[in-house]
């Protein structure tokens, strides 16, 4: 049975904001069962989300790490069938020298099974693959009365596709069935170019989309003026067979020990940083092992805590195709304008596909996901202005990512939200949830 | 090719441990109380590459009931290679000490059910003139605290017991490992902060039982720096250790 941990420090997010304080309930089996009682519960997986989806404060967090057994798998589909709490790294670590990887990856693999269908996450292939949800076959929800409902896409699919997306409200995800797809080595084929402007990028982006199933792009959002917009085109496909059969070194991984007081990402650091990224010289075209290509911060351990003691907010809003070229200009000015420079700004298009979730964040458009470090006021008005510009040009904001934004805008950008609301558990709930339905 | 026997396979460090032996290709037969929980880790060792794994649900503290175990063991796996010996509960040190019923329950679950199987296995090992036996022990059992004697006790006496079983099979061909972990976080611990640098996760304990298994140790702390943590607590005199809040 799952156990009590009356636990006197608080818990954080990726993000490290907003702070919250709970009493954590730690599931080891997924016959464990749930705790009782009026207090409510929200499951917690690796805590890579970024703002308040995954927090319940005041509340119960039910830690899902201890479901991580594999329960099925078929090594001549690749479908596999795996407990919640499992690792991506941990599927990648099993499925990789066997041939076989994940259909579709967000940018860090330290997230869970269970955590990467309740966000419905995508990744650099979406405009061939879908989102995480559109690649899951099957899972079981475990809900606070004791039932257990298998859900899929034809199977109690209304169910499927509230959780899909979900923010684990609608009941612990307590497995998850995903097919993989086949590679034939470790390796990528991975293309870079650098683009002037936004022009530029939609212009490589309408060549290269046919050609690769990965696609990302870094935007240097410190340059304003003629460079608006200039970054690198980042494009990746899975090394054909030939390719060297020597596994990929191992690679080191540093951690970052501990939180400064204040950040060292600002506004010097981060023009200084995206300067230098830009002009870095990097091979047109190279073999690279699939880790640097899909997770290239993902050995720099607890890189969250260089943001110092407040924490950062990310921003990733979604503009419909065509208002995309607009908007995305007029935030990048926004943000330009403010001075308050984002380290990592990454840009990339979906595909017109759906997973059916109906609090997905995936839709046709182009995704913008940007960082700042948390200054307060400022940084929160800022990321309002850009809310405008979201809003007006019909896009959405990830709620993944998010610890922010107003209930009015989260109503706007997902107006399905009502009807989901009715697959919420009675005895779930988080912190986002009530921040965004408060008012 | 290795045939294992777990008993408490159901416990964090037993199964992390399960699970790097899968790994190397073994045989199991697994050993617990909850039957449910025991299927989901048969069917997550056979696709970690465990081959044979048996499983069976038994209360332990029946120790009438251990021959025939082992009997059912040695039959499923055409004999056992290697036995850990892992199951325990952690007892609430406060309500014992109000009763007298809950400190022998404790004792029979730590101390005796684990020193009637090692019996057994060790006499079973001695007419095969082989075999390896791992108990997890603890490094409670090193010295009586007020907070947690008794357990401790029951682990000092499993300790001292497997001393002597080492002693008494050193030249029979049979190895005897006691493991001594220190706090680990298990579900066992689940009632405690578990912040500081002295947490160790299971698979660390396991990794460890692994290469004392390959490296023939006698006795392992681990992590390895518990071994000298011991060393100065079971070295302070009692006239000050007695006085002490630990």
């Amino acid at each position: 049975m799952g156990r009590a941990v009356t636990d006197r420090a608080p818990d954080g997010s990726w993000g490290r904001y907003p702070p919250a304080r709970h009493r954590r309930w730690a599931l080891n089996h997924r016959s464990d069962r749930l705790p009782g009682g009026s207090n409510r519960v929200l499951p917690f997986g690796n805590g890579r989300s970024y703002g308040d989806v995954c927090l319940n404060d005041g509340g119960t967090l039910l830690l899902t790490r201890g479901l991580d057994r594999w329960i099925a798998f078929d090594p001549a589909t690749g479908v596999l069938r795996a407990e919640a709490g499992v690792l991506l790294s941990e599927i990648l670590a099993f499925s990789v020298p066997q041939g076989w990887f994940l259909p579709v990856t967000p940018g860090t693999q330290f997230v869970t099974l269970g955590g990467a269908v309740a966000n419905d996450v995508h990744g650099k292939n979406h405009h061939v693959a879908g989102s995480f949800g559109e690649q899951t076959r099957a899972f079981e929800l475990y809900r606070s009365d004791g039932s257990r409902i298998v859900c899929g896409p034809e199977e109690n699919g209304d169910w499927f596709r509230a959780t899909i997306g979900g923010l684990g409200l609608t009941g612990l995800i307590a497995w998850v069935e995903i097919r993989l797809r086949r590679i034939a080595n470790p390796w990528m084929v991975a293309e870079n170019r650098r683009f002037a402007n936004l022009d530029d990028f939609f212009a490589l982006n309408d060549d290269y989309e046919t050609r690769y199933p990965y696609i990302v792009s870094w935007i240097d959002c410190a340059a304003a003026g003629k460079g608006l917009g200039r970054g690198i085109y980042m494009a990746g496909m899975h090394a054909p067979p030939g390719a060297p059969t020597a596994p990929p070194p191992a690679r080191r991984s540093l951690t970052v020990p501990f939180a400064l007081p204040i950040s060292l990402v600002n506004r010097w650091s981060v023009r200084a940083f995206n300067r230098l990224y830009y002009h870095l010289p990097r091979p047109a075209r190279a073999l690279t092992p699939y880790q640097p290509f899909f997770y290239p911060l993902d050995n720099l351990l607890e890189w969250n805590r260089l943001y110092g003691q407040r924490g950062f907010l990310q921003y990733q809003c979604v503009i419909p195709p065509e208002a995309a070229r607009d908007a995305l200009r007029e935030i990048l000015n926004r943000i330009a304008s403010s001075g308050q420079g984002s380290m990592l700004a990454v840009l990339k298009r979906f595909g017109a596909r759906t997973s059916g979730g109906l609090l997905s964040f995936p839709r046709p458009g182009v995704t913008l996901a940007l960082d700042f470090p948390h200054l307060g006021q400022k940084t929160l008005d800022l990321l309002s202005r850009l809310d405008e510009v979201t809003r007006q040009a019909g896009g959405a904001v990830y709620p993944a990512k998010d610890a922010r934004m107003s209930g009015e805008h989260f109503r706007c950008y997902f107006p399905q939200w009502s009807t989901f609301a009715k697959f919420i558990d009675p005895n779930f709930s988080s912190s986002f949830w009530r921040r965004v339905t408060a008012d | 090719m290795r045939n294992i026997l777990i008993v408490g396979a159901t416990s964090a460090i037993a199964e992390a441990t399960a699970r790097r032996f899968a790994a190397l290709g073994a045989r199991f037969y697994l050993v617990g109380r909850n039957a449910e929980k025991l299927a989901a880790i048969v069917g997550d060792l056979e696709i970690r590459g465990g081959q044979a794994v048996h499983s069976e649900s038994i209360d332990l503290d029946w120790l009438e009931q251990h021959p025939a175990l082992l009997a059912r063991a040695v039959q499923a796996l055409g004999g056992i290679d290697l036995a850990l010996i892992a199951h325990g509960s952690l007892p609430d040190q406060a309500a014992c000490q109000k009763s007298v019923k809950m400190t022998l329950a404790a004792i029979q679950t730590n101390a005796l059910s684990v020193i009637s199987l090692a019996t057994e296995l060790a006499n079973l090992f001695e007419a095969r003139g082989r075999g390896t036996l791992v108990v997890i022990g603890s490094v409670a059992g090193d010295r009586g605290r007020q907070s947690n004697y008794v357990y401790g006790a029951a682990k000092g006496m499993v300790g001292l017991f497997l001393q002597g079983l080492r002693n008494r099979l050193n030249d029979k061909g049979v190895h005897v490992i006691t493991v001594k972990p220190g706090f680990v976080d298990t579900p066992m611990t689940a009632a405690f902060e578990k912040k500081g640098l002295l947490w160790a996760q299971p698979d660390q304990i396991a990794r460890g039982i692994v290469a004392a298994v390959e490296r023939r140790r006698d006795v392992v702390y681990l992590p390895g720096f518990w071994r000298w943590i011991m060393i100065v607590i079971r070295h302070l005199p009692e006239s000050i250790f007695k006085r002490l809040k630990l």
